[in-house]
């Protein structure tokens, strides 16, 4: 437990369970495998069936819902769901917002990790117990005092509404504070020895090391921040300056005769996301692993 | 700069002695307030100020359409809040909720991850297919779902007369809006504790295992005599993560069923945001935020008792 916070990736050193440990192990193994097989296929049901039934045309779809196959693939759907929702701007909204809030937040949380790891200032102490307690703090379910809080600062409306309650992330100090305090001491002490402010020791010495830890908070920041519901829904209440989320729900309960068309827009809501997922699995798995378990 | 101080940093408190260790610690500390300064600014602003927020407007009888405190009302919002029937009735729904998902989904996962930990080769590939649902928008999942929830000719539907079982009314019943609701959210979600066990399992020392085969153990005593006992941190870890979360359900119930029906699976963030936003009622909402508040943080800090314990094995070097 105390080693997923080290900068080495310990995908590499997955425990090889050998299967060469008697007929009874293989057999199990072999039952495991099976198992896993089924479960990943049936996992996998909900995107393959929402990707077919958005390339099937509609009066097929009607006479069976539920059919897997069609005799007439086609991408109707797809520009029919792109001329009636301004998916476009929701793709615009959402990718500036999460954008913003990954800069921001990567920013300012390692700035205050690295003086948390790295300089024993007076008051450290305080500082780390606030952050602490920041943890506690249930965003998603203050936003009714937040909603009054914004409409007071006027700031309702704005993709700033959505960018700043992101930025002070507790879990990413941590992140930070944990990757930052494992760099070896005597990099930074030279570094003094030669004269280095300690911005120049945090821009230019700290945050090259730290990118396994910067890809694992940006990452995560994206995703949370492209996910997010209650919020944007508050917020954001014209249809053109939605986010996808928002956007996409409000196709549900519509017509009931162009599944074909919602199942696409969903397909449209899901692919940015899962394109990063697979271009990035193995830094959000393993900064899913390190942010939980710390 | 001074060539005397050597690693200011590391020592904690550093006598005064000299005057160039003076302004060198001076300088440490100006410089730790001064990278913590943007944190803390947007920490107080909107982390912490919602609450403080929160907790004078639920004093007041302040509205969400005009700007504006109202008027002082004292604790007569609490009141209200406390003895709502509609309050106590959304606050079991969340709660139900979350004894419908958290046993689900804190064993399936760790069955799951034991299970793959065995597999040897295409590993990734599970844990690709069982997290990429996490990061899929919780409006894309439910129009799928909607969809293969259809009665009598969605998928899911179709799935229960194929094994010969009557599938329930998934949006129109409560039973069934329950139903769907926690299958829904243990594919959406099922990733996560997924990956959580996974990590677990990897630090679990491959020799233990290897002994262990050599003294003749089988999978099963394996599994049950090593991994599970050897992992009962992340177990723990596991269940109040996901205790937090799921009572922190609003997505997933609002946009399939709207709470219904009939508000019969409302959760206790639509029922703020239903009288904070529907009715207006800023400041009753926020008694009711409150209220929810205290319930979440007392889970939390047993989550951050638990974190630092863990935290402090990791670095005590500090």
């Amino acid at each position: 437990m105390t080693a997923t916070l080290t900068p080495a990736a310990r995908t590499s050193a997955e425990p090889q369970l050998k299967d060469d440990s008697g007929t009874g192990t293989k057999v199990f193994n072999r039952l495991a495998a099976t198992c896993m097989v089924l479960f990943g296929l049936i996992w996998l049901v909900p995107f393959v069936f929402a990707v077919i039934t958005s390339l099937r045309p509609d009066n097929e779809i009607t006479a069976n819902p539920s059919g897997w196959w069609s005799n007439n693939w086609n991408l109707h759907a797809y520009s029919s769901a792109l001329q009636d929702n301004p998916i476009g701007w929701w793709y615009l909204n959402s990718f500036i917002i999460a954008t913003l809030s990954v800069v921001f937040t990567v920013v300012v949380c390692s700035m205050i990790g690295f003086a948390l790891a790295q300089l024993n200032f007076r008051g450290r102490g305080v500082v780390v117990a606030a952050v602490l307690i920041g943890l506690m703090v249930p965003t998603q379910a203050m936003v009714l005092p937040q909603f009054i809080e914004f409409r007071f600062l006027h700031l309702l409306g704005t993709y700033w509404a959505l960018i700043l309650p992101a930025i002070a992330a507790p879990i990413a100090v941590f992140v930070y504070q944990a990757f930052m305090k494992g760099l070896p001491p005597a990099l930074i002490e030279a570094a003094r020895l030669d004269g280095a402010s300690w911005w120049t020791i945090y821009r230019r010495v700290c945050m090259p090391l730290c990118r396994p830890a910067t890809s694992a908070v940006a990452i995560l920041t994206f995703v949370m921040s492209w996910n997010a519901f209650l919020w944007p829904l508050l917020v954001l209440t014209q249809t053109k300056s939605q986010t996808i989320p928002v956007g996409l729900s409000g196709l549900i309960g519509g017509s009931a005769n162009q599944y074909a068309e919602v199942m696409a827009s969903a397909v449209l809501g899901i692919l940015p996301l899962l394109a990063v997922f697979l271009i990035f699995q193995r830094q959000i798995v393993q900064g899913v692993a390190q942010t939980g378990i710390k | 700069m001074t060539t005397t101080t050597t690693a200011p940093a590391y020592s904690p408190s550093t006598p005064a002695a000299g005057g160039t260790e003076r302004t060198a610690a001076s300088r440490v500390n100006r410089a730790g307030w001064l990278f913590s300064t943007p944190f803390l600014v947007t920490y107080v602003l909107f982390l912490i100020g919602p609450v403080i927020i929160g907790l004078v407007i639920s004093l007041f009888n302040t509205t969400t359409v005009t700007p504006g405190l109202g008027g002082w009302v004292g604790v007569s919002n609490y009141k209200e809040v406390l003895t709502s029937a509609d309050f106590w009735a959304s606050m079991w729904h969340s709660v139900l909720f979350t004894l419908l998902t958290t046993p689900l989904l804190v064993v399936l996962p760790l069955i799951f991850a034991i299970l793959c930990a065995r597999i040897v080769r295409h590993r990734w590939f599970f844990r690709l297919v069982f997290f990429a649902p996490y990061v899929v928008p919780s409006s894309a999942v439910c129009l799928i779902f909607a969809f293969m929830y259809t009665p009598e000719t969605g998928l899911i539907t179709k799935a229960f007369n194929l094994v010969g079982l009557t599938a329930p009314n998934f949006l129109g019943s409560v039973g069934g809006a329950w139903f769907g609701v926690t299958l829904l959210t243990l594919w959406w979600t099922f990733g996560l504790n997924f990956i959580l066990y996974t990590a677990g399992i990897q630090d679990i020392s491959e020799e233990v295992y290897e002994a262990s085969a050599i003294d003749g153990a089988s999978p099963w005593q394996q599994i049950t005599r090593i991994t599970v006992p050897l992992l009962r941190p992340t177990i723990g870890l596991v269940l109040i993560l996901q205790i937090l979360a799921s009572l922190k359900v609003f997505d997933q119930i609002y946009i399939l069923l709207a709470g219904g029906p009939g508000n019969k699976t409302r959760p206790v963030i639509e029922y703020i945001y239903d009288t904070g936003f529907t009715s207006y009622r800023g400041g009753y909402a926020a008694a009711a935020t409150m209220v929810y508040l205290v319930v979440l943080i007392v889970i939390s800090a047993v989550w951050v008792l638990s974190r630092r314990d863990n935290a402090d094995t990791a670095t005590t070097n500090a």
